[in-house]
C-alpha cells in the first residue's frame, strides 16, 4: 500500500528528515493564519503527474488557499477520493536529489538508488545517462553499513557537514524501511536548500500489505491508496478489478484468472472484470463475488473458472448457489469445476441445471457461441 | 524426479489447523510418508493417524523426518520455518501466503546459509506424481509418471497445465510451484537447473505470468548455455492492464522487465516457444516429442 505524501512525509520526520513547514487538512475551514505564503496547496493522491493535472496550485493567501482547497476535498480522480489537502511553504532549493530504497527481489537483499540529478524527470536520467544512477546493495544479515553510505556520499558529491546531514537521511530511510515494513522508500526530489539544509520535498512509501497487522499506527482507509473499488474488495474479500468488456469472470488465484481473460479474448470476448477469489475461499466470498457480477448491467454472460487445491469445489458450489437463489440467473453463467472437491461440487449444482465444464476453452466456447446467438 | 522421491518423509507444521489436517490427509491418501505434524502447544495428540509434536526438533528426532510442509498462518509462518531450518530439514515447503517480504527476505537467506531449500512461499508445493506429494495440489489429476518438468510461479495454473499435458499423453516427472510471491525460495532458474541434471525430465514447461524478471531471467540462462533441455512457456496476463508500479524506483529496477511482451520476446530469443492459452502449451510439447 502507497502512503499518502504527508503520511510519509510524518513518517520520515519522526526520524529526523526535514519537510518544509506546512499543514494538513481535511477541510477548508481548518486554514488559519500561521504559515507564510505563497503556499503550495498539494492534493493527496497516490499516483504521479499530480502538477500536471493541476492538483499542485499555488496560493498567495488565505482565502486563496481556501478556494483551492475547497476544489480539491471531495473530488474524485481515477476512482480515488480525495480527503486530505497538503499546505505547505516554498523552500529556497539549491540542488535537487533522488534517493530510494526498496527490496531487490532477484538479489533477495535490500538496494539503495539514487541520483545527484533528482527530480520529476529522474526516469529519463536513468535511461539517458545510467552512469549518473548510483547502485548500492546491502544484505539483510549486514544491514546498512557506513562504508556503503559513504561511497554513496562520494558518488552524490556531497562534502563537509552537509555529508554528515545527508548520511542523517540515508540512515532515517534504512530505519522507516525496517520499523514500516517498507517495499519502497522513496525522496524525489531531496532538496538541499539555500541555507544548506535537506529538506524532503516528495515522499513515496510503500507498505507491506501484508505487515500491516503490526503497524496499528497506519489507518488504511485514510492514508493509504485504495480506491473506492478496491476499498469495496478488501471489505469483501476478493480481488477485483474493473475493466471496459461485456464478460464477467471468476477465477481462483491471479494467474488462472489472467489466463481466462487472455482465453476470452482469444475467442473474441471482452472481459469485463478480473475477479480472483485468492485460495481457499469460502461460500461467502464466492456469494459476493457472483453477486456483483450478476447485479452488473454491463455483463452479458458470466464465466467461473475453478480449479481447485485448497480452494474446494462444494464451498464454490454452495456460494454459487445462494448467490443464483438470492438475485436469480438473469444472464447465462458457464462454470468450469477441477480439482479439490470437484465431484461433491457438481452434485451440489446438479439442482441448478447448469452445465460443469471440464475445460475452460469449451466452457469459453460455449460462452461465446450463446452471446454470438443472442443477436450480436 | 527432483526434490520430492520415495525417501520423503514429511512433517506438517500447522497440523492441528483446518488446511493443515485436510491437505495431511490428502498427502497420507497420495501415498506421501506423512510421519507427523507440529503445533506448539499440542504434543502427544494424534491427527488423521500421525502424531503431533511440540517442536520441529523432537519430531525430527522422532520420525527421521527430512522434509517440512508450512499450513502456519501468516502471522506465526516465518518464526515456523526458521524453527525448521534450524532443526536441519533439507527441504521446507512453505503453502502460507501473506507472508510479509520482510520476514521472507530473511529466512529465504538463513536458508541458503544453512543448506535448506526452501519451495514457497504462497505456493502449491511439489509433487513427484504417483511417488509422493508435498503440497496442495489436487490428487485426483496426478496419475501420470513422465518426462515433463513444470515449473510455475502461479499456483492454479500450474493445476491447468499438468491436466492438459496429462490428458494430451505427458505424465511429468515432478511439478514444482515455485510461489507467486516477489521473494520465494528457488525460483525458476534454479529449478530449472535441478530439472536440466535430472535424466527422468526429458522437456521443461515453465508458466509465468506478468511482473517481475523470473522468465527474463530463464531466457537468458539458456542463451548462456546452462539450460539445454527444450522449454516451452506460457505466460498469463497477455490482455492484463498494466498495473501499479513501484514509484521510479520499480521502473528504473526493472527498466522495462515484466511486461508479457517483454517476457516473450526474451524467452523467443532463446528458442523458447510461448504458447498463446494452456491448451496450446500441449500443442507445442507434442511437437517436440
Amino acid at each position: 500500500m502507497r502512503l499518502l505524501e504527508y503520511k510519509g512525509k510524518d513518517l520520515l520526520y519522526k526520524y529526523g528528515v526535514e519537510k518544509p513547514r506546512g499543514m494538513v487538512i481535511s477541510s477548508p475551514d481548518q486554514i488559519g493564519q500561521g504559515l507564510k505564503y505563497p503556499v503550495f496547496v498539494k492534493a493527496q493522491v497516490p499516483f504521479a503527474g499530480r502538477a500536471k493535472m493541476g492538483l499542485v496550485k499555488r496560493a498567495n493567501n488565505v482565502d486563496e488557499a481556501r478556494a483551492v482547497a475547497r476544489d480539491y476535498l471531495g473530488k474524485v480522480i481515477q476512482d480515488f477520493p480525495i480527503r486530505k489537502v497538503l499546505l505547505e511553504e516554498g523552500s529556497p532549493i539549491k540542488k535537487e536529489y533522488y534517493i530510494s530504497m526498496t527490496v531487490d527481489r532477484t538479489n533477495e537483499r535490500y538496494l539503495i538508488l539514487a541520483s545527484p540529478e533528482g527530480g520529476i524527470d529522474i526516469e529519463e536520467v536513468a535511461k539517458e545517462h545510467p552512469e549518473k544512477i548510483f547502485r548500492g546493495g546491502f544484505h539483510p544479515f549486514a544491514g546498512l553499513r557506513d562504508y556503503l553510505v559513504n561511497e554513496l556520499i562520494k558518488f552524490m558529491g556531497i562534502q563537509g557537514t552537509q555529508a554528515r546531514d545527508f548520511a542523517k537521511v540515508v540512515y532515517a530511510m534504512y530505519q522507516v524501511m525496517m520499523d514500516y515494513d517498507a517495499e519502497l522508500v522513496e525522496i524525489n526530489p531531496l532538496a538541499l536548500t539555500e541555507d544548506g539544509k535537506f529538506i524532503a520535498i516528495d515522499v513515496k512509501i510503500m507498505v507491506d500489505d501484508n505487515a500491516l497487522f503490526r503497524h496499528g499506527d497506519i489507518n488504511v482507509e485514510e492514508e493509504g491508496d485504495l480506491t473506492r473499488e478496491e476499498l469495496e474488495a478488501r471489505a469483501a474479500g476478493f480481488h477485483y478489478v474493473e475493466l471496459p468488456g461485456d464478460i464477467g469472470i471468476i477465477g481462483n488465484g491471479a494467474g488462472l484468472t489472467m489466463a481466462t481473460m487472455d482465453l476470452v479474448k482469444e475467442y473474441g470476448g471482452e472481459p469485463a472484470d478480473f475477479l480472483d477469489i485468492g485460495g481457499g475461499a469460502s461460500r461467502d466470498i464466492v456469494k459476493s463475488a457472483l453477486t456483483l457480477l450478476l447485479k452488473d448491467a454491463r455483463i452479458r454472460a458470466v464465466l467461473i473458472n475453478i480449479f481447485g487445491g485448497i480452494t474446494r469445489g462444494d464451498e464454490v458450489a454452495y456460494g454459487v448457489t445462494e448467490a443464483i437463489r438470492e438475485v436469480g440467473v438473469s444472464k447465462p453463467i458457464f462454470i468450469r469445476l477441477k480439482g479439490t472437491n470437484e465431484e461433491e461440487g457438481r452434485k451440489i449444482l446438479a439442482p441448478l441445471n447448469i452445465k460443469i465444464y471440464d475445460t475452460a476453452e469449451e466452457a469459453v466456447q460455449d460462452l461465446m457461441k450463446s452471446i454470438r446467438g443472442d443477436g450480436k | 524426479m527432483i526434490l520430492v522421491n520415495s525417501n520423503t518423509k514429511v512433517i506438517v507444521q500447522g497440523i492441528t489447523g483446518s488446511e493443515g489436517s485436510r491437505h495431511a490427509q490428502y498427502m497420507l491418501q497420495y501415498g506421501t510418508k506423512v510421519v507427523g505434524g507440529v503445533t506448539p502447544g499440542k504434543g502427544g495428540q494424534s491427527i488423521v493417524g500421525v502424531p503431533v509434536f511440540d517442536s520441529v526438533e523432537e519430531a525430527v528426532a522422532k520420525t527421521g523426518a527430512n522434509t517440512s510442509i508450512v499450513f502456519v498462518p501468516a502471522r506465526f509462518a516465518a518464526d515456523a520455518v526458521f524453527e525448521a531450518i534450524d532443526a536441519g530439514l533439507g527441504l521446507v515447503v512453505v503453502i502460507t501466503e501473506h507472508i510479509p517480504i520482510h520476514d521472507a527476505l530473511k529466512f529465504v537467506n538463513y536458508a541458503k546459509y544453512r543448506g535448506t531449500t526452501i519451495v514457497g512461499p504462497n505456493c502449491p508445493g511439489v509433487i513427484s506424481p504417483t511417488v509422493s506429494k508435498v503440497g496442495i495440489l489436487p490428487n485426483s489429476i496426478y496419475n501420470k509418471k513422465g518426462p515433463i518438468g513444470i515449473i510455475s510461479r502461479s499456483g492454479t495454473l500450474t493445476y491447468e497445465l499438468s491436466f492438459l499435458l496429462s490428458q494430451a499423453g505427458f505424465g511429468q516427472s515432478t511439478v514444482v510451484g515455485v510461489g507467486g510471491d516477489p521473494v520465494t525460495g528457488i525460483d525458476t532458474v534454479e529449478t530449472a537447473m535441478m530439472f536440466e541434471k535430472d535424466d527422468e525430465t526429458k522437456l521443461i514447461v515453465a508458466v509465468g505470468e506478468i511482473g517481475g524478471d523470473a522468465e527474463e531471467r530463464l531466457a537468458k540462462a539458456i542463451l548462456e548455455g546452462k539450460i539445454t533441455k527444450p522449454v516451452v512457456g506460457f505466460i498469463a496476463g497477455r490482455t492484463a492492464p498494466p498495473g501499479k508500479r513501484m514509484g521510479h524506483a520499480g521502473a528504473i529496477v526493472s527498466m522495462g522487465m515484466g511486461t508479457y511482451a517483454g517476457k516473450v520476446e526474451a524467452l523467443r530469443g532463446a528458442g523458447v516457444p510461448v504458447a498463446k492459452t494452456p491448451l496450446e502449451v500441449a500443442k507445442l510439447v507434442k511437437e517436440r516429442f
